[in-house]
């Protein structure tokens, strides 16, 4: 879980001088003042997002951009992909809320307004959120995402609320590719359409990163990867924000079912594959650090990463529930949380000794079923989603997942759950497990797959290294030969909380 | 003719609530409406009406053809 090359590690942008090291780096990665804003923020690194979650509450409804792979009109609480929601809520009903959530979920350290709409086109109840719960809860961090249209206009509140984490959605830096994705915008009382409305568009995104980053403020960009129409481009956005010092880049795959209602997907607009989505990614690690463990959360999830704990905070439980904000025993379970980040550092250093001496080009992905804290502690068939990590000699490095929860999969029915599973991780070598039945451990072996559980409750990394010095062995001596895999499915449909 | 908001196709965002000049339109159930006593088209005030162009919905904030069109005071 290292970083691997030279290039991916610490780099130092040259116009900016702020450090751009991404979700992979850790605390001797990072100059400290950076890590301390990062250390326990999920989505602004890879290491934490095992350990730490965070809560989205919203409240800003009202969006002053159209984008094809949006709609409005299509909600379901049993969805997740950004701009979906429940329920929105008032500043007041947000702020119980994330008392109730963080006296209830220990690790809870980060709450973000990410819409449904844009939080910057809802100002005053944005900003009142922020207001309300920087008084009752000072240890929560602020996070915020925006398509960045009205950000110039707001950095100094922003300032002034201690928000030190903006995503912006960045989609182009060129108008003739972004009018393919953007059919408006409303600035300034006038809808703007096509190029015309990209080019403002795209002006005021970099004006705000820039004047985000010259703050201080930790800034991460996500991109939609939109094939035939951003792919290619996106390695110029990478540049772009990069060069307007950019703390990190989240390429993330489009979603598109025709269900949705989107543009996009009415029109048979396609998502990436796994291996054209990791392709990018891998092309732009070189300029500056990815997130790859992004899982398109709604605009009101709680919990960890690719858990959805929502259900258990609607708004009527959160208001007849007594919330007592009890710092003392949230920074007891936080220091109890460091304990294990402590033990995982160490199993990282076993895990590059055992692969010292080792020098081969050979690189393979393998799936891990897991349910936190780096652990590889989750049995196939419970997995909603498997971790994804690619293995070399120089170590294992987290690359992304694969959701494969059984739930609106457009097509495929529940007794096909293993061909699901299957075709989720058809570019990996191995699943390591806690626990697998017989069945799906024959199946998997039939479709090259190495079912792996003898590593039960084991870091994933110390782990899956020893598992690959063994494959390496096996390749040396002439046992088995080493075959690349196939390309892998993204899933499209719904992810459940339960 | 004032504006009308199709309350079956409004996704209760809000946005138009605090564009309008004319401080016409409210919620009521989730979903938003015009005042038409109040509504100006905003003629007077910007070249389109508000609610028209900030409205994620084609089609939702229309004008009301029940209706005559709004007359400004000469």
């Amino acid at each position: 879980m290292q970083q691997t090359g030279g290039n991916t590690g610490c780099a130092t942008s040259g116009s900016s001088g702020k450090a751009s090291c991404g979700s992979g780096a850790g605390a001797n990665d990072l100059p400290p003042e950076i890590w301390a804003k990062v250390k326990n923020h999920p989505c602004y690194s890879e290491e934490a997002h095992h350990h730490y979650a965070r809560m989205h509450v919203a409240v800003a409804p009202a969006c002053n951009i159209q984008c094809n792979y949006c709609n409005r009109k299509y909600d379901c609480a049993n969805e997740s992909r950004p701009g979906v929601v429940s329920e929105k809520l008032t500043p007041e009903q947000a702020a119980k809320k994330v008392l109730a959530v963080a006296s209830a979920i220990p690790q809870m350290t980060v709450l973000g307004i990410a819409g449904p709409g844009d939080p910057l086109a809802n100002p005053e109840k944005t900003f009142r959120t922020f207001e309300l719960i920087s008084k009752a809860a000072p240890d929560i961090k602020l996070c915020l995402s925006t398509n960045g249209l009205a950000l110039p206009d707001h950095v100094d509140t922003i300032a002034k609320y201690k928000v030190d984490h903006v995503t912006i959605t960045i989609n182009m830096v060129d108008a003739d590719i972004g009018r393919h994705i953007y059919p408006w915008i409303f600035w300034k009382h006038k809808r703007y359409t096509g190029r015309e409305a990209a080019q403002l568009l795209t002006e005021r995104q970099l004006l705000g990163l820039e004047m985000l980053t010259k703050r201080g403020i930790l800034c991460k960009v996500n991109s939609v990867m939109i094939p035939g129409i951003n792919d290619r481009h996106l390695v110029e956005v990478n540049r772009a924000v990069k060069s307007r010092g950019a703390f990190l880049h989240n390429i993330m795959p489009l979603i598109s079912a025709p269900e949705h209602g989107t543009v996009f997907g009415l029109g048979g607009q396609r998502g990436p594959t796994a291996q054209e989505l990791k392709a990018l990614q891998d092309g732009c690690a070189g300029e500056m650090n990815m997130m790859r463990h992004c899982r398109q959360c709604r605009a009101d999830a709680v919990g960890l990463l690719g858990e959805d704990r929502s259900a258990e905070f609607s708004t009527d439980k959160v208001m007849a529930m007594e919330v007592q904000y009890d710092a003392d025993t949230r920074r007891a379970y936080q220091e109890r949380i460091e304990g294990d980040r402590v033990a995982l550092a160490a199993a990282r250093q076993d895990e590059l000794a055992a692969l010292a001496g080792e020098n081969s080009d050979i690189k393979v992905l393998v799936a891990v079923a897991t349910k936190g804290s780096g652990l590889i502690n989750e049995h196939f068939g419970h997995a909603k989603e498997f971790q994804v990590y690619e293995l070399s000699a120089s170590g294992a490095k987290f690359v992304g997942h694969r959701r494969v929860d059984l739930y609106c999969q457009g097509g495929y029915g529940e007794e096909d759950s293993l061909g699901t599973i299957v075709r989720a991780i058809n570019d990996c070598h191995a699943v390591f497990v806690a626990k697998i039945g017989g069945c799906p451990k024959a199946e998997l072996h039939q479709a090259g797959i190495d079912p792996v559980d003898r590593y039960a409750g084991e870091f994933i990394g110390k782990a899956a290294v020893q598992w690959f010095r063994r494959y390496l062995t096996r390749v040396r001596s002439g046992e088995i030969q080493h075959q690349a895999r196939g390309d892998a499915d993204i899933r499209q449909g719904a992810f459940i909380a339960a | 003719m004032p504006l009308k908001i199709i309350a079956s196709q409004c996704t209760g965002c809000s946005a138009c609530e605090p564009e309008c000049p004319n401080v016409a339109i409210y919620e009521k159930g989730g979903v938003f409406f015009i005042n038409p006593k109040k509504c100006t088209e905003c003629i007077g005030h910007f070249d389109a009406p508000q609610c028209t162009a900030v409205c994620p919905v084609d089609n939702t904030c229309v004008l009301d053809k029940s209706l005559p069109r709004y007359q400004p005071a000469a």
